[in-house]
């Protein structure tokens, strides 16, 4: 099968704000992930990453340039096919944002929820399983109130994971947990995604995490000053 | 690079699970229990915030039932003479529009509706105030003095056929047993003594038995008495009537000697069924009188403090989880999801705040009517009724709400 690459940006350019006060923070930016991939994006504070990563998310729309991300055309998409995409791509963000009146298999099982094809108790089952890969079989029931920073970004892991995405996208996930916890995360993320073939773009200023990475890119001033070629 | 692309590795083979995952998107229906599931999850994790809602849209079912509740029993009772008052079809003055200041119609129209086949008999019937003195206390009281003829049997009130000898009698009466309890306890002496004398005007009259009409606008409490007797207290033009009952031959068609009367007797008078009398009267007050519109006014106004209280609710439920809505909406959740989410905590709120305040209705209507003796009760269409007006109501404070959810920004989650 003649798959294409998950994320194809060319010439991806864009700019914040409307006339005297218009910035533009990504310029030209060129970037190919392979299937499977895990890409780790580097760079100072203000050099775009985030704003990268939303757009590639299909969380913000384009301005400039070409992007295909999971075979989705970014440039002209409608709302409804850049809200369509991104339940295919698994969100990790700097704080778990998980849902506080919902346990942890049901949080998890929200990922689930906007696709047809299972009912309740599959999709609790896939929950419940997702959580044991990231070593919470104990704490399935839980709100994550009662849990540990730790855990709860396992729970937004397995969260972003159980729906099998075609793409992982996370943003900086250790910036607020401590050392011992912070490894633990981005290596299960890193062996879950590996069993799953799922490619990861991973922000991070964290450079004790950089060993998870096949590859690290990095940005300044909103370019990609660096990019290896992948070693396939 | 192959291995990498053969995909769900993961749980279906490591776990076991056979459950392939696809991307069809859950059906409009199973989507929509989904996101009232959601609603409610919500809204039960905090209790706190549940109870005030549940409390406000029960405060508003109760205030709007409370205002319908007194509207109805006043406009009920306004006619409660008319309603007790039972014959096939009455004559009335066209310009009529109360009974309490009747139109008088020449007394003639009762022989000249004889001339119908089917029309059996013709009473007319003669309305006066007159007061009442109070057997205990001896305070006056003014009554609603009803005289017509009873042998003919042409009107009936509930009590009444076991009296209509002892009515032929002079100088008697029977007295309206659910009449204010301010004339005294004129039924309670007849029941334990029996007949007595009551004082009506300057004249004393021999109370013979009880009928049932209940106290109107227009009066406190009434008192049935024979033309002849009716006549010997009241002066009045021989000529002239106040309204005129007819009894059919059995089995006549009322419709088809309305319709005959209608062509037979001249533009003084109107021919009525029972059902268009008392819908008549009712007319008079609830559209004649601010009244209905006091209690309009009163209901919009609990729909509006029922309103803002569910729309704070909700705002302040979005507001306080902005990340979250937002984290749905990067995982691929629609805002159209996400409002349907907010309607559904809207529905919920009129359905579990309208059950209470139905109970509690009822329970006001049962004590509020032994305590006042207006006749409150819940016809289920009022209700029903009051329910699509709850509904609407926290309908409208969720579409409100829904707008804080554009501030929801998955761009900004990072
Ligand atoms: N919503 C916004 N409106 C206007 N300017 C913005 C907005 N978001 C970010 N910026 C600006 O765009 C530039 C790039 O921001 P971005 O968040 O992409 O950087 P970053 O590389 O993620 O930085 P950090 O490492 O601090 O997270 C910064 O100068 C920032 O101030
Ligand atoms: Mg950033």
């Amino acid at each position: 099968m003649a798959q294409t690459c998950p994320v194809e940006l060319h010439n991806v350019t864009f700019a914040y704000g409307e006339g005297e006060l218009r910035r533009t923070v990504l310029r030209d930016v060129a970037l190919r992930i392979e299937a499977g991939e895990i890409v780790l994006l580097t760079g100072p504070s203000g050099s775009g990453k985030t704003t990268l990563l939303t757009l590639i998310g299909a969380l913000r729309a384009m301005q400039q340039g070409e992007a295909r991300i999971l075979g989705q055309e970014l440039a002209a998409a409608r709302e409804a096919e850049r809200v369509a995409l991104r339940s295919r791509i698994g969100f990790i963000f700097q704080s778990h944002n998980l849902l506080g009146f919902l346990t942890a298999r049901q949080n998890v099982a929200m990922a689930l929820e906007l696709q047809g094809g299972l009912n309740e108790a599959e999709r609790l089952a896939r929950a419940a399983e997702m959580l044991s890969a990231v070593g919470l079989a104990d704490h399935i029931d839980k709100l994550p109130a009662k849990l540990s920073g730790g855990q709860r970004q396992r729970v937004a892991v397995a969260r972003a994971l159980v729906a099998e995405p075609g793409l992982i996208l996370a943003d900086e996930p250790t910036a607020a947990l401590d050392r011992a916890s912070g490894q633990e995360v981005v290596h299960l993320l890193r062996d879950l995604a590996r069993r799953q073939g799922t490619p990861i773009l991973l922000v991070t200023h964290d450079p004790r995490i950089l060993d998870i990475a096949d590859r690290i890119v990095a940005m300044e001033d909103g370019r990609i000053t660096q990019t290896p070629s992948p070693s396939a | 690079m192959n291995q990498l692309l053969r995909k769900p590795a993961l749980l279906a083979a490591d776990q076991g699970l056979a459950i392939p995952p696809t991307r069809r998107g859950a059906g409009p229906l199973a989507a929509l229990g989904l996101a009232i599931r959601l609603a409610w999850r919500q809204l039960k994790a905090d209790r706190a915030r549940l109870a005030t809602a549940i409390a406000g849209v029960m405060f508003a079912c109760v205030l709007v039932f409370m205002q319908l509740g007194f509207k109805g029993a006043l406009f009920d009772s306004a006619t409660n003479m008319l309603a007790a008052m039972r014959a096939d079809l009455f004559l009335m003055h066209p310009m009529t529009q109360a009974s309490f200041r009747p139109e008088r119609l020449p007394r003639i129209r009762a022989w000249q509706a004889l001339a119908d086949p089917d029309v059996a008999h013709a009473v007319p019937i003669y309305l006066e105030q007159a007061t009442l003195r109070n057997p205990a206390t001896g305070t006056r009281r003014s009554a609603q003095v009803i005289g017509f003829d009873a042998s003919a049997g042409a009107v009936a009130f509930t009590g009444l056929p076991p009296l209509i000898e002892a009515l032929q009698r002079p100088d008697t009466l029977a007295f309206d047993a659910r009449s204010r309890p301010e004339f005294g306890p004129v039924g309670r002496l007849f029941r334990d003594h029996g007949p007595y004398h009551l004082q009506l005007g300057r004249r004393d009259f021999e109370l013979v038995g009880l009928v049932e009409i209940g106290p109107s606008f227009g009066a406190d409490g009434n008192v049935v008495m024979s033309e002849t007797n009716f006549r010997r207290v009241f002066a009045r033009p021989p000529g002239m009537a106040d309204l005129v009952a007819l009894r059919l031959t059995p089995g006549a068609d009322a419709t088809a000697v309305q319709a005959r009367l209608r062509a037979l007797l001249p533009a003084d008078v109107v021919v009525l069924t029972h059902a268009e009398l008392v819908r008549g009267e009712r007319a008079y007050w609830e559209n004649g009188t601010p009244i209905g519109f006091i209690f309009l006014f009163g209901s919009i106004m609990g729909l509006v403090v029922g309103m803002v209280i569910v729309y704070q609710i909700l705002f302040a439920d979005i507001a306080g989880h902005l990340s979250e809505y937002a984290t749905l909406k990067a995982m691929g959740y629609s805002n159209a999801y996400l409002s349907r989410v907010v309607l559904g905590a809207a529905v919920i709120l009129a359905v579990i705040g309208f059950i209470p305040g139905l109970g509690l209705a009822v329970f006001l209507y049962d004590f509020v009517a032994k305590a006042t003796f207006l006749p409150l009760h819940m016809p289920p269409d009022r209700a029903l009724s009051v329910f699509l007006m709850i509904f609407a109501m926290c309908f409208t404070a969720g579409l409100l709400a829904m707008r804080k959810l554009r501030d929801a920004n998955p761009a900004d989650m990072f």
